[in-house]
């Protein structure tokens, strides 16, 4: 891995820059988490807006490519590049490496260096410990690529525990009704299973069917999610006092009228803002995020120390706003293809 | 003051009654006195101290991270408590939150000046819920969807009561109600309503039809109108003077020109209306006086308020209550006649000989200051809650519109996966030629379940867009709609806003062209035009349907 040293004469945006399919590094002819299939991907972390299927070519962590393979029939096509945390590799002019973004399950920052000049492409990251995944790890830099996802100082998360033991003293205090928890299929899930196991919640959790295989997924990878089923599998089981993880757009669906009373929990940081909340037609809003909230985004700009940062999807005026107040030379950069309500 | 805003903070995305009694119950089960009584006030609106002025919170946002960052903010969230709640952060070192009564006695105590102080040093102390449930309190609008009665329910249920024997000797408690938790949990004796102008829990009436009236003897019933205004309940005892709602919330504070005409002792049951000359205006007219917090002379004026007694509970020091309707009557009848008061007249008995005489005089009175008859045993003494039998309510029958549909939305609770809020329209001319559809209304019930899974089909078989929760579907399914009036809007795009409406049936027979224009129901509005002001503005027009003076 090349070693940081300021350059003065050599503009970052000349070698890695923004285009209709993606960002693009021109000298390792290769893009980053693109919109569209191209002929060589980086990708930071599965999730379905920045992994997608068709690649010629795709250099991930090996948990990502295991996730990519099973959300896109694996991906026989595609020639899969496995990279490890902290190992490198040479495309083209440019090395590539892989540090942990604490986001979810193989979820990496991509770290490139050129000609001296070190960029740090931080894919989606979070800074509270995750126990499906390793914690974030700063990398020094020239310029450093950050989610704005949560980038308001509303956005402040709170205590992961806290936020299941609300979920905990509802199921205490509506033993008769089903909790239905809206959960993302891969990361939010499997966190969200982890962090009840952690807090006690030992009773089986049953699942919607669109969750089972990346469950099985991170059981393979180590991940304890202890007494799991499919709701499928279920017989004369009235669910009455049981919780049952979902996909967001499964609590309003006809599929949730097979539970008793449910009750309907929405895991997400959005949860954090009550019109957002009621939009989602949450009765039992949970504030647990696979996403910095705004101290962390602005601990991490200190961090990393980084005298120059590209703001992209999210709420870019107010930590562009942020870091100039720091001094930090910030900029807003606009990709094709990301969706603001992943979190 | 953490469990408080736990309470609060559940109750707000809580939209089941029986959900939101079981929260507080818990929650008053759980938490120790005074906290809990000072909880009980906020929720029933008992708690008066001075209010916290935007400009206040937002100074102190913009002071914490600056102009820029907190218009964003401010601007994403909508909402400035909410705001101010988010983008503040627990500093450890402030020590312990405080409890509910410190925050309740401390701001009852302090001065204007003092308030800000204060306020930051508490805001340092909670974490964001508290926050935001802190400054809910401070800026005076809680809006969880919890009503006094319910809240009233809730304590009761505690203690295993009944919740008119909690009504009964609400007026004569006080914050942080002690007394009453002692009675409802430890035994102690119960409260005494010693206190003058309490409320007494209203009697109510079941609907009927006329169908099912024929199985009733006439002789055995009394009619008086239905007007279409408020029930109240006037109260003065001891010096005493009260406006209560029917739920028992004291409304006083709204009505100083009822209050202030009160001369008399007693607890009278009857209709809160406004009042011109000697004609009832529209309902639109009274919700001019609602919910308001000061009144303005103009208001006063303009807006006249009137109570058109039709019971009497309590006179003079004696409980009527016990005896016949047919007595009660004689008694407030003379009561009456003893002296004028302008702001006070009573509700004249119809009088029929069997149902078919009493069906002609329903569907003749057209005015709409009436909503139907009221129907009561003379016999029935005066009762609390919805006793069957002795007192029924005979509405006039709906106006019926053929709507189309236009856009549906999910419910919520039970209802949250069903598509079951409809908005409809009617046909009007397009300003390109051609006709389209304007929305007259929005209704949520009047169906079956059953009708209901037909609906929630049919929108998910026929959705032409999305917009968030919002369904647009295929302009082809004519819903009948019954409502119970319809007035000029300048909220909805068609100019007309429903009064009540509900889907009285699926019309899968009737072709989408041939639905009701907007123009057929502009019509119904000038028809009741003549009658009432429905328009607003023409407020001094009369109503000769309504004979107020017609002779008992």
């Amino acid at each position: 891995m090349a070693i940081t040293t300021a350059t003065e004469t050599l503009n970052p945006r000349t070698w890695l820059y923004p285009t209709p399919r993606g960002l693009y590094c021109e000298p390792g002819d290769f893009y980053i988490d693109p919109a569209f299939a191209v002929p060589r991907a980086v990708i930071t972390h599965g999730h379905g807006d920045h992994a997608r299927p068709g690649h010629r070519k795709a250099l991930a962590t090996p948990e990502t490519l295991a996730i990519m393979r099973t959300r896109f029939q694996d991906m026989p096509d595609t020639e899969q590049q496995a990279l490890k945390y902290r190992e490198s590799v040479r495309i083209g002019d440019v090395e590539v490496g892989f540090a942990p973004a604490g986001h979810i399950l193989g979820s990496a920052q991509a770290v490139l260096a050129y000609k001296g000049q070190r960029i740090v492409v931080s894919g989606d990251y979070k800074r509270r410990p995750d126990p499906t995944c390793p914690p974030f790890e700063p990398v020094p830099c020239d310029v450093f690529i950050t989610e704005a996802t949560f980038a308001l100082p509303v956005f402040h998360h709170p205590s992961d525990a806290g936020e299941i033991g609300k979920l905990l003293r509802s199921v205490d205090t509506f033993p008769e009704r089903t909790h239905l928890v809206g959960v993302y299929a891969l990361g939010k899930c499997q966190r969200v299973i982890r962090l009840l196991r952690e807090a006690g919640y030992d009773k089986r959790i049953w699942l919607h069917g669109g969750l089972m295989s990346l469950c099985k997924l991170y059981q393979d990878h180590g991940v304890d999610l202890g007494d799991v089923a499919p709701v499928s599998e279920a017989i004369l089981e009235t669910f009455k006092g049981a919780i049952v993880l979902c996909p967001p757009s499964a609590l309003a669906d006809r599929w949730s009228r097979r539970f008793a009373e449910p009750i309907a929990a929405v895991c997400s940081g959005w949860m954090n803002v009550r019109a957002r909340a009621r939009q989602r037609g949450a009765e039992l809003p949970l504030v647990i995020s696979d996403h910095a909230d705004w101290p962390e985004l602005t601990q991490t700009l200190k961090d990393v120390g980084a005298p120059k940062i590209w703001v992209t999807h999210g709420r870019e005026e107010a930590l562009v706003h942020y870091a100039r107040g720091l001094g930090i030379d910030a900029e807003a950069l606009h990709l094709a293809g990301r969706e603001d309500e992943e979190s | 003051m953490q469990a408080f805003a736990r309470l609060l903070d559940s109750l707000s995305f809580q939209p089941a009654r029986n959900a939101k009694l079981r929260l507080i119950e818990t929650y008053l089960l759980e938490t120790p006195d005074p906290d809990r009584g000072w909880a009980l006030a906020a929720l029933t609106g008992g708690l008066d101290f001075p209010s916290a002025k935007p400009a206040l919170l937002r100074g102190f946002g913009q002071e914490k991270i600056g102009e820029v960052l907190f218009a964003l903010s401010y601007d994403y969230v909508g909402d400035l408590a909410e705001t101010l709640a988010l983008i503040w952060e627990t500093d450890p070192a402030a020590g312990p939150p405080p409890t509910l009564a410190d925050v309740v006695e401390t701001l009852q105590r302090a001065t204007r000046t003092q308030t800000p102080a204060i306020l930051k040093r508490w805001l340092d102390a909670l974490d964001s819920t508290g926050r935001w449930a802190l400054l809910k309190l401070l800026t005076g609008a809680l809006r969880v969807g919890v009503s006094a009665r319910l809240a009233k329910q809730a304590v009761a249920n505690i203690g295993s009561q009944p919740v008119d024997a909690v009504e009964e000797i609400w007026h004569g408690l006080e914050a942080p109600y002690r007394p009453l938790f002692d009675w409802l949990l430890q035994g102690a004796p119960r409260p005494s309503s010693n206190a003058g102008a309490a409320f007494l829990p209203a009697m109510l009436a079941n609907p009927i039809d006329r169908s099912e009236l024929d199985a009733l003897d006439p002789a055995h019933f009394r009619a008086e109108w239905k007007w279409d205004g408020i029930r109240v309940q006037v109260a003065a005892s001891g010096g005493l003077k009260r406006l209560y709602s029917r739920a028992g919330e004291d409304v006083s504070g709204a009505f100083p020109d009822i209050i202030e005409a009160i001369d008399f002792e007693g607890v009278f049951d009857g209709e809160l209306l406004v009042r011109r000359d000697t004609a009832v205006a529209p309902f639109n007219d009274l919700q001019q006086r609602l919910n308001r917090k000061t009144v303005t002379p103009k208001i006063l004026k303009e807006h006249p308020a009137h109570v058109r007694l039709y019971d009497v509970l309590w006179l003079e020091g004696e409980d009527l209550r016990g005896l016949s309707f047919d007595e009660r009557r004689i008694r407030l009848e003379a009561w009456i006649a003893l002296k004028e008061r302008p702001r006070f007249d009573l509700s004249p008995l119809v009088t029929f000989a069997d149902w078919a005489e009493l069906a002609a005089k329903r569907e003749e009175m057209r005015a709409d200051g009436i909503e139907g008859l009221m129907l009561k045993r003379g016999d029935s003494a005066y009762l609390s809650g919805r006793p069957k039998g002795p007192w029924f309510k005979w509405k006039r029958d709906p106006m019926l519109a053929d709507c189309v549909m236009m856009y549906a939305q999910r419910g919520h609770g039970k209802r949250s996966s069903f598509y079951s809020d409809f908005t409809f329209g009617c046909w009007r001319d397009s300003a390109a030629g051609g006709r389209e559809l304007a929305p007259v209304g929005k209704a949520y019930f009047g169906f079956t379940d059953e009708e209901l899974r037909w609906l929630d089909k049919w929108v998910r078989d026929h959705t032409t867009n999305r917009y968030g929760p919002v369904r647009e579907v295929e302009q082809k399914l004519v819903l009948e709609i019954a409502f119970d009036g319809i007035a000029r809007s300048t909220r909805h795009k068609s100019g007309v806003a429903m009064r009540f409406p509900r889907i009285n049936r699926i019309r899968t027979d009737k072709p989408a062209g041939e639905a009701d224009t907007v123009d057929n129901l502009l019509r119904l509005l000038t028809n009741s035009a003549s009658e009432s002001p429905l328009a607003g503005g023409m407020s001094h027009a009369h109503y000769p349907g309504v004979i107020v003076t017609e002779e008992p």
